[in-house]
């Protein structure tokens, strides 16, 4: 859960001895790994890049409790039930975090989201994708947080101070989210019957190449990845987490039983990697464009959410100016 | 069976139904709410309610021994065997009446399980000391919104005084109990229902004061009633939401 196509609005990055003493000096404490915190001196660009990508990653936190929302009214026992309430919790919380990070850039929350509401600001493509089946909650814990984790992981040494000490936090309750969607599938497949298996399968054809398109264009084709990684907000290429996840996530797929939708998957002991297939990436843009699966469904849930509670917040803002009167009188 | 068996066994439902719909009615709010901090707010209280059900339903199958678990009585009962509030079972309507529904159950639910923290039975005590830290979390919040929407703005208000109109005359089942109840109270296992009500009439009273809001008429029984399974229309639907995957695929291990 997380950003996956952040623009830095920057066509070349520049050198050294290009920068004024300003963008240099901060280019430096980039370089010697020291976290560039609230108060510091920062480049407008990389003040505009970070606010792009914690609210994405923010919005994704909360779009993302939409297709676990579909279940957690049908999910098949008390314990899964519980289990899926807390991990929905365990999101609007991170969306918190990270809307916190996000507003020490100066940027402001209610204005992020409308952006996010009118279709302006992206949240993860894997979140406009339905779930169908209760191994799909299963799935995107297994999947989906699996892929968000890689990433955040390598987001804990992100050069943002804020930005890392979320991820750092994030990581923990995420790692837990994994586990218990594994377990969902591995119970399924290890004493479920028949028709259970075959969900388990059916939500990985449906959500594993979604997941790998988690991690964002290939490098080829991600024109502002340079600049990220000059800057040290991005600490790693998307091809390469990408592959990691897919050396990592192979073994816990046979673990299970099931297959992954990939012809082209196999072990290369030359290179001690997994190859994998072509992603389809045509399918991966329109999403991002907003014609996915579910991406106006998605977007009218949270338009409508806020809409439809404006009253109740002009209620609480109300009363609360009463007391503060009451108290001062 | 002995007959404090079988009560017992019905309060035990009463108390985990109630708690489990009530949780039922709160997911359908994920993704819909007016603000995060509610996201937050209201998964967190159904997730201790949820949380309640299950503690309640394990021993109520305990002593119904017959072959059934928690799991079963919440996904395997129909409605007419289903013993919860009526009040708790009503649809989220607006953000005001899921928070008048919430408040009224959460002032009920407290002093029932204050009551039940001295109860003989130790495992009754035992669950009721866990539920009450959460439930007095569950009624601060709740009286509050009753406030702010209450003495919010003029339209919070006129919906919140909607809200109550609409939910109070499920609140006989709040303000008083059944006999069965009253039985076991004297036995000193269950909460007695007359002092729950009385308590319970005196919170809401003094909660409606402070935003001038007024206490409505007592609310009168009527045909319906949860304790006996005789319940509104929409628990069938609710319950056809909730059980459909177990009942599906009644040989499956999720």
């Amino acid at each position: 859960m997380y950003a996956q196509l952040v623009e830095t609005g920057v066509k070349r990055i520049k050198s050294l001895d290009e920068m004024s003493p300003q963008e240099r000096a901060f280019q430096e404490k980039i370089d010697a790994e020291i976290k560039i915190e609230a108060k510091n001196w920062m480049p407008d660009a990389y003040r505009q890049t970070l606010i792009r990508q914690i609210s994405q990653h923010a919005h994704s936190e909360i779009v993302g409790m939409l297709p676990e929302g579909n279940w957690v009214t049908r999910a098949p026992t008390l314990k899964r039930k519980l289990q899926l309430m807390a991990k929905i919790q365990d999101e609007a919380g991170h969306g918190l975090y990270l809307y916190s990070a996000m507003e020490t850039l100066g940027a402001d929350r209610d204005e992020e989201i409308a952006k996010l509401h009118s279709g302006k600001a992206k949240y993860s493509s894997i979140f406009n994708y339905p779930t169908l089946n209760w191994a799909d909650m299963g799935a995107v814990g297994w999947l989906v947080d699996g892929a968000a984790i890689v990433n955040q992981v390598v987001l804990q040494r992100t050069s943002y101070g804020p930005y890392a000490r979320a991820m750092v936090r994030i990581c923990k309750e995420e790692s837990f989210h994994q586990r218990q969607g594994y377990e969902i599938l591995l119970t399924m497949m290890r004493h479920g019957t028949q028709a259970q298996k075959d969900m388990v399968q059916d939500a990985i054809n449906r959500l594993w190449w979604p997941a790998l398109m988690m991690f964002g264009p290939s490098d080829d084709n991600s024109p502002n990845s340079a600049q990220s990684m000059a800057w040290k907000i991005k600490r790693q290429s998307n091809d390469e987490l990408r592959q990691r996840f897919v050396d990592q996530t192979i073994p816990q797929l046979e673990l299970l039983g099931c297959t992954a939708p990939d012809p082209d998957l196999k072990w290369n002991a030359e290179r001690g990697h997994y190859d994998f297939g072509a992603i389809q990436w045509q399918e991966f843009f329109d999403v991002l464009k907003g014609n996915g699966p579910c991406n106006q469904e998605r977007l009218a849930t949270r338009r409508n959410a806020i809409e439809n509670g404006a009253w109740v917040r002009e209620a609480a803002v109300a009363y609360a100016r009463k007391q503060q009167n009451k108290n001062a009188a | 069976m002995n007959s404090t068996q079988d009560d017992l066994i019905h309060y035990l439902l009463l108390l985990g139904d109630s708690a489990l719909i009530q949780g039922q009615r709160l997911c359908e709010w994920c993704g819909k709410a007016p603000a995060i901090e509610e996201e937050l707010a209201l998964m967190n209280v159904g997730l201790d309610l949820v949380g309640q059900a299950r503690n309640w339903l394990d021993y109520a199958a305990e002593l119904l021994a017959d072959g059934r678990d928690a799991d079963d009585l919440a996904f395997r009962r129909d409605e007419r065997a289903y013993r919860n509030l009526l009040l708790v079972e009503q649809p989220n309507g607006d953000f005001a009446v899921t928070m008048a529904k919430q408040f009224l159950f959460d002032a009920w639910h407290l002093q029932v399980l204050k009551g039940l923290c001295d109860s003989t039975d130790l495992r009754i005590a035992g669950i009721a000391a866990k539920a009450l830290k959460e439930v007095t979390y569950h009624l601060r919040r709740s009286s509050e919104w009753v406030q702010r929407l209450g003495g919010g703005t003029d339209e919070s208000r006129r919906r919140m005084l909607a809200a109550i109109t609409q939910v109070w005359r499920f609140t006989v089942e709040l303000a008083s109990g059944s006999e069965a109840e009253t039985r076991l109270a004297a036995a000193g296992i269950g909460a007695d229902p007359a002092q729950v009500g009385a308590a319970w009439l005196h919170q809401v009273e003094a909660t409606f004061a402070s935003v001038e809001l007024s206490l409505p008429p007592a609310a009168s029984h009527f045909y319906l009633s949860g304790r006996t399974g005789m319940h509104t229309e929409h628990l069938g639907i609710l319950l056809a939401e909730m059980q459909f995957l177990p009942r599906a695929y009644p040989d499956a291990t999720w």
